[in-house]
């Protein structure tokens, strides 16, 4: 055991300052020991002189100037690894809490990771099939890619975390499943218990949790594991990545906690705050998550992040979702009107985007027809928008015949196309079909985007019949 | 002087070097009661020896930024001066490169330390192990002033890599290397100079980033910066040397503009800074770029390209720094004789950087918590940008295009808002146009250039006389449609007149067989200036017709019919780039499509 230092100097929120220390590291890990012998755990945030600023994981409550001792490790917070974390169940600093048992390390990292040198990056090509149409076919999810969620409180993105999470497959070039290692860590931040629970039974239920490494950190769970927890979900997921050569998919929910979290962390330094109270550096920190997804030559594994957040009174101008857009390749938006005509998952079409779709789809991965169809029905939904706010103010009676159309052609589209069972999964065939039977609701000549070999291939107007509605 | 008083009782009377660390927060470190250092120089901090610069000196603190992670650092780590600036090393071997921001070669680190980057990697910049094939141009006697050409070697198989006396130095040669192979710290001319104090020129030298390479003089604007790209060379053209700024909110494209541009512009040299964006984005640019061949030099387009990437995640202070280091590189280039495109994507993290660094140093936050120097910082950076006449008499141009991503999408925050003060040419970008897949989303109506006039005779000598009057006829139906869309907003497009039916039909001619450009497509991805200008004509002859027939009074849907708006929609598409000569067979087809279109009686009989 190397120095102990006796007593604190100060305490604010999770805060606490050391004098008097020599030896210590910029973000080192150290151990405050109470007087009635428990241990909790913090890390230095700030070095002044002989001073030690050191944030405090689980909370300063019960400690006072006197009664602890302080001993530093000499290294930065790390996370124990093996393949073992395949379901298991942590808290948000990554110690089991499912009562099974320590879990054994094989090896340990640092869980702040290094930045992925660009060069040594590989671009993300093939996709991973989710199963959900709106998403498969118009945005994407492609393999190495970071793809969050923007939802609003209510609304239903845990199902449809779920959902993916149950789903999604790895499919080889030939579109057939292959026998890739396939996994999930699931990270929760500032989740309801309740959620929590529904995220467990649901994996459970549908037996994937044995693939599933869960970190949870509860919303009544000390603020400054919460900014520990993704970290260490991350880490998790680069080793089984890039040293077990699986292909992991990361969900992160709910990162407007985690910002609140970091914010309060802030001001209780006493940080000059930008935006909304949050830091200067919140795109810097977010973007230290979000960029650890992705491929790396020469290894077999890949990262892929869905990071889900709420946006609060469902505004995307808000600095987190706005920030994380500006970090990640694209988000899905979800859309309150939709949620509230039940139509699910309501994913909300034009806002949402994949940008690393454009490569992943296509020929050699999905269908020749992939963009040009994604193309279409991209532009003939922002179609029906504006025949929607046209009939707002001048009735849908008094629309251009054509106008008519579109409308008809939305409705159906949002009722069969997006809408989709909760257990009902789509394959890339069936949903791409499924698009082209919805267009031939469309007179042939509105449907620009779209070439005369492709409509002479997959168009058929005579299906289109069955999706009036 | 001594400050190890305080800190030797804690390393038991351990020597300790003169300057040590006081204090660590985040990327910025202090040392106490220092008087060793100069501003803005380069200091090697903590037994790692991570890089670092010193940005305040007070009679207590000296304030560093250091490029590096700071995890594990201790207080009473030693601090080394270097007693100079932090510079850039220029010299061949650059071009094709793709380096950090501060100019480390990322290529080089990966061979290090694997895939992730590690600490205190303090390696060359650039290869001092390669040889150069070397022409040198001087010889004994000759006298060698700031900035003049004394060697030559060819860097990739389309730039020549010409050797500059640096901007501080100048003499007599009075010894010189025979031609051929050398590394770049090889010595090949020798100098004496005015206080006969000798000094060895080698194929590279260092300056200092901060500080703009020195030039004669700044010469007019005439030329532009060609793109391919019609929504900008025709209605919003940059000017070579000029400044230009791409905003847009997350998902509007301005990450696909910057490498449109980088791709087709016909400057010579890019620089292209991935300041504070994504890994994966780098990655695409540095596979595209090696498989993408330049038409006019028929070799990849990296043989002309640099790139610098400090990602997101990549410590925040090398990203204040890569600005200036591409910068530099451009201006190096520049003094060549060549024109530079620099691309900044974006230049809102950089502000970022600049204001997460001044609140660790307690600085007092202007608006949104930027520091109040932001404005100047920008106005310094763009100021760098121009047409020149180099000190060796040649031409060069540094034109610089910077992405700027506003938060919220509010073109009214600072960074937007003091950028539009300092560039020339404002590309907004839309998202309700991004939204509907309208690509590249440039809103024509909040755009603007300044440069029109300037370039204005150039247009008229060099494609043709009629290409402003005609750029601005496009310009005046886009902005009568405009305000017609307010009315059909409010009360649909049924109840207006015919006549400006059609200026609605020809503006959507204009907007998706114009304005739209598929970078995608093999033929529309680039455009000449003189197919823009054909196509631009193409849809006036159109107008013209159609309105000739509306006046005597021909229905709209009549007109329509015949197809030929369509027809002429697709033009982009159905006239390849090497057969302008279809144009014409065009215009024959149009007025034969509308002469079979009936014409009412009554008014036959006027005519």
């Amino acid at each position: 055991m190397s120095v102990q230092f006796v007593g604190l100097k100060e305490i604010n929120g999770p805060i606490v300052v050391l004098d008097k220390v020599s030896d210590v590291s910029f973000e080192e890990m150290v151990e405050l020991e109470l007087e009635d012998g428990t241990k909790r755990d913090g890390r230095v945030v700030m070095l002044e002189g002989d001073k030690a600023v050191i944030q405090v994981f689980e909370g300063t409550r019960g400690l006072s100037l006197t009664n602890t001792r302080t001993s530093v490790t000499g290294h930065p917070m790390e996370l124990s690894l093996s393949k073992e974390i395949l379901g298991r169940v942590m808290n948000g600093s990554g110690k089991p809490i499912d009562g099974l048992g320590e879990i054994f390390a094989e090896t340990s990292a640092d869980i702040n990771g290094k930045p992925i040198n660009p060069v040594s990056r590989t671009y993300p090509r093939n996709y991973i099939r989710t199963g959900i149409s709106s998403i498969d076919a118009l945005m994407t999810l492609i393999r190495g890619q970071k793809l969050p969620i923007f939802s609003g409180s209510g609304m239903s993105h845990n199902k449809l975390a779920v959902q993916l999470v149950r789903q999604s497959k790895i499919t080889s070039d030939d579109q057939n499943e292959t026998d890739e290692k396939f996994c999930v860590v699931f990270g929760a931040m500032g989740v309801k218990n309740d959620v929590a629970d529904y995220f467990k039974k649901s994996f459970e239920e549908s037996g994937v949790l044995k693939n599933v490494a869960m970190f949870l950190n509860l919303s009544n769970d000390p603020i400054i594991e919460r900014i520990l927890t993704p970290r260490c979900a991350l880490t998790a997921a680069e080793y089984l990545a890039f040293e077990c050569g699986m292909h992991v998919l990361v969900i992160l929910t709910d990162m407007t906690s985690y910002s609140e979290a970091l914010r309060e962390f802030s001001s209780s330094k006493g940080e000059i705050p930008g935006r909304k109270g949050f830091p200067g550096y919140l795109y810097s920190d977010l973007a230290s998550l979000y960029e650890r997804a992705g491929i790396i030559n020469g290894k077999k594994g890949s990262v892929t992040q869905i990071p889900i957040l709420t946006m609060p009174n469902d505004d995307i101008t808000h600095p987190v979702p706005d920030l994380t857009g500006y970090i990640t390749e694209g988000q899905i938006v979800l859309d309150r009107n939709l949620d509230v005509t039940g139509t699910y998952p309501p994913v909300s079409i034009l806002p949402s985007l994949s940008r690393l779709m454009k490569d992943g789809i296509g020929e050699k991965y999905t269908r020749d027809d992939h963009s040009a169809l994604a193309n279409q029905l991209f532009a003939a939904y922002a179609r029906v928008q504006d025949a929607r706010s046209l009939a707002s103010v001048i009735g849908e009676d008094e629309l251009s015949p054509i106008d008519k159309k579109f409308l008809q052609f939305g409705k159906s589209f949002e009722k069969y196309f997006i809408n989709q069972k909760f257990d009902e999964e789509r394959t890339i065939e069936q949903t791409l079909n499924l698009g082209w039977d919805l267009l031939g609701l469309l007179p042939v000549e509105e449907l620009d985007r779209l070439d005369d070999k492709l409509i002479e291939k997959y168009l058929k107007p005579e299906n289109a019949k069955k999706y009036k509605v | 002087m001594k400050i190890t008083v305080f800190f030797s009782e804690y390393n038991g009377g351990e020597t300790v070097s003169e300057n040590v660390i006081y204090s660590i927060n985040g990327p910025v470190v202090k040392v106490k009661n220092s008087k060793d250092f100069m501003m803005q120089e380069m200091v090697y901090v903590g037994n790692k020896r991570l890089i670092g610069e010193i940005i305040s000196i007070s009679s207590k603190f000296t304030t560093i930024q250091v490029y590096e992670s700071t995890t594990g650092l201790k207080v009473g780590e030693p601090v080394e001066s270097t007693h100079n600036p932090i510079s850039v090393t220029l010299g061949p071997g650059i071009i094709s490169n793709i380096f950090d921001g501060i100019q480390r070669p990322l290529k080089f680190l990966e061979n290090l330390t694997g895939a992730f980057i590690g600490d205190g990697l303090n390696v060359s910049s650039i290869d001092d192990t390669k040889k150069w094939a070397v022409t040198v141009d001087v010889k004994c006697g000759d006298i060698l002033k700031a900035g003049d050409i004394y060697a030559r070697c060819p860097e990739t198989p389309v730039i020549e890599h010409r050797m500059i006396v640096p901007p501080s130095m100048s003499g007599t040669v009075v010894w010189v290397a025979p031609n051929g192979e050398y590394t770049i710290n090889e010595c090949i001319v020798k100098i004496k100079d005015e206080n006969g104090k000798e000094h060895n020129l080698t194929l590279c030298h260092k300056w200092p980033i901060r500080n703009a390479r020195p030039i004669k003089e700044r010469m007019p604007i005439t030329r532009p910066l060609i793109t391919g790209q019609r929504v900008i060379d025709t209605l919003f053209p940059i000017a070579k040397g000029g400044t230009a700024a791409i905003p847009g909110g997350f998902g509007t494209g301005k990450t696909m503009t910057q490498h449109q541009l980088a791709k087709w512009c016909d400057a010579d040299i890019i620089v292209y800074i991935g300041c504070g964006e994504r890994g994966n984005e780098m990655t695409q640019v540095l596979e595209e770029f090696s498989e993408l061949i330049d038409p006019k030099t028929n070799r990849p387009l990296t043989d002309r390209t640099v790139l610098i990437a400090n990602t997101s995640n990549m410590p925040v202070a090398a990203r204040e720094a890569s600005i200036y280091t591409g910068i530099t590189l451009a201006e190096y280039y520049r003094d060549m004789g060549y024109h530079v495109a620099m691309m900044a994507d974006s230049t809102s993290r950089w502000a970022e950087a600049l204001r997460e660094i001044s609140g660790r140093l307690e600085e007092m936050p202007a608006e949104e918590g930027y520091p109040a120097y932001l404005p100047s910082r920008l106005s310094e950076f763009y100021e760098r940008a121009g047409y020149t006449k180099t000190l060796n008499d040649r031409e060069g141009s540094i034109s610089i295009i910077g992405a700027v991503s506003p938060q919220g999408s509010d073109f009214s925050e600072p960074v937007t808002e003091n950028t539009k003060r300092f560039v020339r040419c404002f590309w907004a970008l839309d998202k309700s146009l991004a939204y509907a897949r309208h690509y590249p989303a440039i809103n024509w109506t909040n755009s603007y250039s300044e440069y029109i006039d300037d370039l204005r005779s150039w247009y008229k000598e060099n494609v043709d006389t009629k290409f402003i009057l005609k750029r601005q006829q496009i310009v005046n139906i886009l902005h009568e449609e405009e305000k017609l869309m307010e009315i059909v907003k409010l009360i649909g497009s049924d109840v207006l007149p015919d006549d400006q039916k059609l200026v609605i039909e020809i503006s959507r001619v204009i907007r998706v067989g114009f304005l739209q450009q598929n970078a995608f497509h093999s033929d529309d991805t680039y455009v000449s200036l003189e197919k823009q200008y054909k196509m631009m004509d193409l849809i006036l002859f159109l107008y013209e017709k159609a309105t000739k027939l509306i006046s005597m009074d021909v229905p709209i849907a009549e007109v329509m019919q015949t197809g030929v708006f369509e027809k002429v929609v697709k033009v982009k598409y159905s006239i390849p780039n090497d057969k302008l000569e279809m144009f014409d067979e065009y215009k024959t087809d149009i007025e034969l499509e509308l002469a079979k279109v009936h014409i009412p009686k009554q008014k036959e009989k006027e005519i």
